[in-house]
């Protein structure tokens, strides 16, 4: 029976691709990942996996070598922070448009300038539009869970896409946490053995990748790309009931906390959402029907499930880790179009929290609350969108 | 077996890049890639870095490619290949394949010498058994003829346009040929496909290297040197003849040039026939004539010096 351990996420992390055991590794160093490459590049050195690794020169060149050997056929996995996806950016699209299922832990990081290697989630945000499934993780335990079930996810055949783990740099890359790993043959089985309808590597039937397609058929090609993200919901949904079955943990496209009767709640994601659930419980204390709901698949995002979840609310404050200058915070955008199209639901306000490593405070999640609770009591929104925990 | 590099055995080998792809006529790259395909004995893998070639044949959804082929992107054509190299060491590991594969990468210029450099120069550093070609055609022809770090002293191209105040590229161009050798790797050559058996010999010996190898190719292109569309392969044995483009290759570390001229023609002779040496002709212009050819001469007296003694 698995044993309690006491771990950092990228530790967590770097054990689960190591259970996987995946074809080819191809990594460059960047705080807050680069603790996890090394940890795998110590499984290679030691024989305890049979991965090839391919040390690369840049991120760019990270994901280039994952693109051609997820093409060769195999399984492939990277990992980055930050500049370093964002350096990526050009590629992912690539791999995303090429349908190769890559697996990605993304330890959140902050984005330049100015320089700052704490964690928050520009960096995966602004890969949202590149075509990569994404999960999102609260603490050590559900990166490890979720990076399992990621081989699954991107690897199924009606979906064949590349997926991005996202954790919280430092706060779950190096704190120490307590979790459970899965015996090495539990995975190993889970994952099973990864079977590519269409090998680069398969001489006998030579295929060229990568095409140029002209405006005859690139439409068409994108619209498929569409439809693929359609049946990803479904997917994850199936592969968290057989990761149950093996974990005892339970998994779905997002996690809600006290939700059923509240009248006030906070849409977060990652680990200030641990915070949050702690607040939540408080202020209930204090009269405050609070709530909570933590997105897990930010990509596809469930926008009926969401709207299905906050539409009996009063009052909503959706909680970003990053910014679209000049915008709405990412993740109040979803939500906002999900409610929109739903027809009722909440009122709704946006804070920005956290960002450079900026700590997220239970006093930040209980000052929300009490501004929610106004609002859900007859109260007008003074402010939409708002940064909060800013030092005066 | 391997096939004797004659032309009556090679003339039965399939052609690995078929006709019907969409070069320009006259294009040098699609009779490089021809030769560099035909020369090798092994079953081959190859990366594209975007540019004409890659554009011209794999136009969706048809594809000129015999061979199995990935283009990713521009400046990766290394990287890409790289990676489908190393999932075949993880493959042949586990016994999953058993055949032996050759891997190539195909790069323009700009893809290589440019955006591609560091891609180029980290897989070399790497070890990948692989060959990196560059076809070497001078400039960014597939966007419209920009001057790129191969773009030769004084070419007219479309971003260094000779004007009444500057004079076409003012740089000499990069020496990719010697900083691909400066990474210390098995082999490094420099090829024409005027000189169709010198190219071939220098293929196999790439392909047969255990690890990384570079071979950069003069790729003559009539749009962007405004040159007629049958002077291919004409111009580019005048580049070797005029040591524009010397012929030689560096094998573990060993320089041997592997064709000297007799006579070492002057360098009009290849710059005249190209429009964009035009300006270079006219009165009061002697001066970059003079300079390019101090950068010839300069080149071709190290390599002399470089080289051990013709076989």
């Amino acid at each position: 029976m698995p044993k309690p351990v006491a771990v950092t996420g990228n530790e967590a992390v770097a054990n689960a691709l190591r259970q996987v055991n995946p074809d080819v590794c191809a990594a460059y160093p960047i705080t807050p990942q680069t603790d996890m490459m090394q940890r795998f590049a110590s499984f290679v050195s030691n024989g305890q996996v049979d991965t090839e690794i391919i040390l690369v020169e840049s991120e760019h060149s990270a994901m280039s070598a994952c693109i051609g050997a997820a093409a060769a056929g195999g399984r492939v996995i990277t990992a980055t922070s930050s500049q370093g996806l964002a350096l990526m950016w050009e590629m992912l699209f690539i791999a995303a448009g090429d349908s190769l299922p890559i697996i990605m832990p993304v330890v959140n990081r902050a984005l330049s300038a100015p320089l700052n290697i704490h964690g928050d989630h520009s960096d995966a945000m602004g890969a949202r539009d590149s075509g990569w499934i994404q999960l999102w993780s609260e603490n050590a335990q559900e990166a490890y869970d979720n990076t399992i079930q990621a081989f699954r996810i991107g690897e199924h055949p009606e979906i064949r896409l590349p997926v991005m783990i996202n954790m919280d740099g430092f706060i779950i890359s190096h704190s120490i946490e307590t979790m459970e790993y899965l015996e090495d043959e539990v995975v190993k089985s889970f994952v099973g053995e990864y079977q590519d309808a269409y090998p680069l590597l398969d001489l006998k039937k030579p295929k060229s990748y990568g095409p140029l397609i002209l405006p005859d058929l690139y439409h068409e090609y994108k619209r498929l790309q569409h439809e693929i993200m359609g049946r990803v919901k479904n997917v994850v949904l199936n592969v968290a009931e057989e990761f149950e079955k093996i974990s005892g943990r339970k998994y779905g496209l997002f996690e809600t906390y006290r939700l059923e009767d509240a009248e006030v709640a906070l849409v977060i994601l990652g680990s200030a959402a641990g915070t949050a659930k702690d607040v939540v419980d408080a202020v209930r204390d204090k009269g405050i029907k609070a709530g909570l709901l933590k997105p897990r698949l930010f990509r596809p995002f469930p926008y009926e499930e969401v709207a299905q979840a906050l539409e009996h609310l009063k009052a909503v404050c959706v909680m970003d880790r990053a910014d679209s200058f000049g915008g709405y915070g990412p993740v109040f955008l979803e939500v906002s179009s999900a409610l929109y199209q739903n027809g009722k639901g909440p009122a709704l306000i946006n804070k920005i929290y956290g960002l450079g490593g900026r700590d997220f405070l239970p006093e930040h999640a209980e000052a929300v609350f009490n501004e929610l609770n106004e609002i859900a009591s007859g109260g007008s929104i003074k402010t939409i969108k708002e940064y909060i925990g800013v030092r005066q | 077996m391997a096939t004797p590099l004659k032309l009556k055995e090679l003339s039965k080998k399939p052609d690995l890049l078929t006709h019907g792809h969409r070069m320009c006529a006259g294009c040098g790259a699609p009779i490089v890639v021809k030769m560099v395909l035909m020369a090798s004995e092994y079953p081959l893998v190859a990366s594209n870095a975007t540019g004409c070639l890659e554009v011209s044949t794999c136009i969706s959804e048809y594809t000129a490619w015999k061979i199995p082929w990935i283009h990713s992107a521009f400046e990766n054509a290394a990287a890409t290949i790289s990676g489908v190299e190393t999932m075949y060491r993880a493959w042949k590991k586990k016994g999953k394949i058993t055949e032996k594969v050759k891997f190539i990468a195909f790069g323009g210029d700009g893809g290589t010498y440019d955006i591609g450099f560091q891609s180029l120069s980290g897989a070399m550093e790497r070890g990948h058994d692989m060959v990196y070609i560059c076809y070497d055609n001078g400039a960014y022809m597939n966007t419209g003829i920009q001057r790129s770090s191969a773009t030769p002293r004084g070419a007219d191209t479309t971003t260094s346009p000779v004007g009444s105040v500057v004079l076409g590229k003012i740089q000499r161009r990069k020496d990719l040929t010697r900083i691909m050798a400066a990474h210390n790797i098995p082999y490094v050559a420099q090829a024409s496909p005027s000189h169709w058996l010198d190219l071939m010999k220098k293929v196999r010996k790439a392909l047969d290297v255990d690890g990384p190898a570079f071979i950069n190719i003069l790729s003559p292109c009539n749009r962007g040197w405004r040159s007629k569309t049958d002077d291919a392969i004409a111009l580019s044995k005048l580049a070797v003849e005029t040591c524009y483009w010397p012929l030689y290759e560096i094998e573990n570390g060993v320089t041997r040039i592997t064709f000297k001229p007799k006579e070492k023609k002057p360098l009009e002779e290849f710059l005249k026939p190209q429009g964009r040496f035009k300006h270079m002709f006219a009165p009061g212009n002697e001066h970059l004539l003079k300079q390019l050819q101090e950068d010839i001469d300069m080149e071709w007296e190290r390599l002399n010096k470089e080289s051990s003694t013709e076989k």
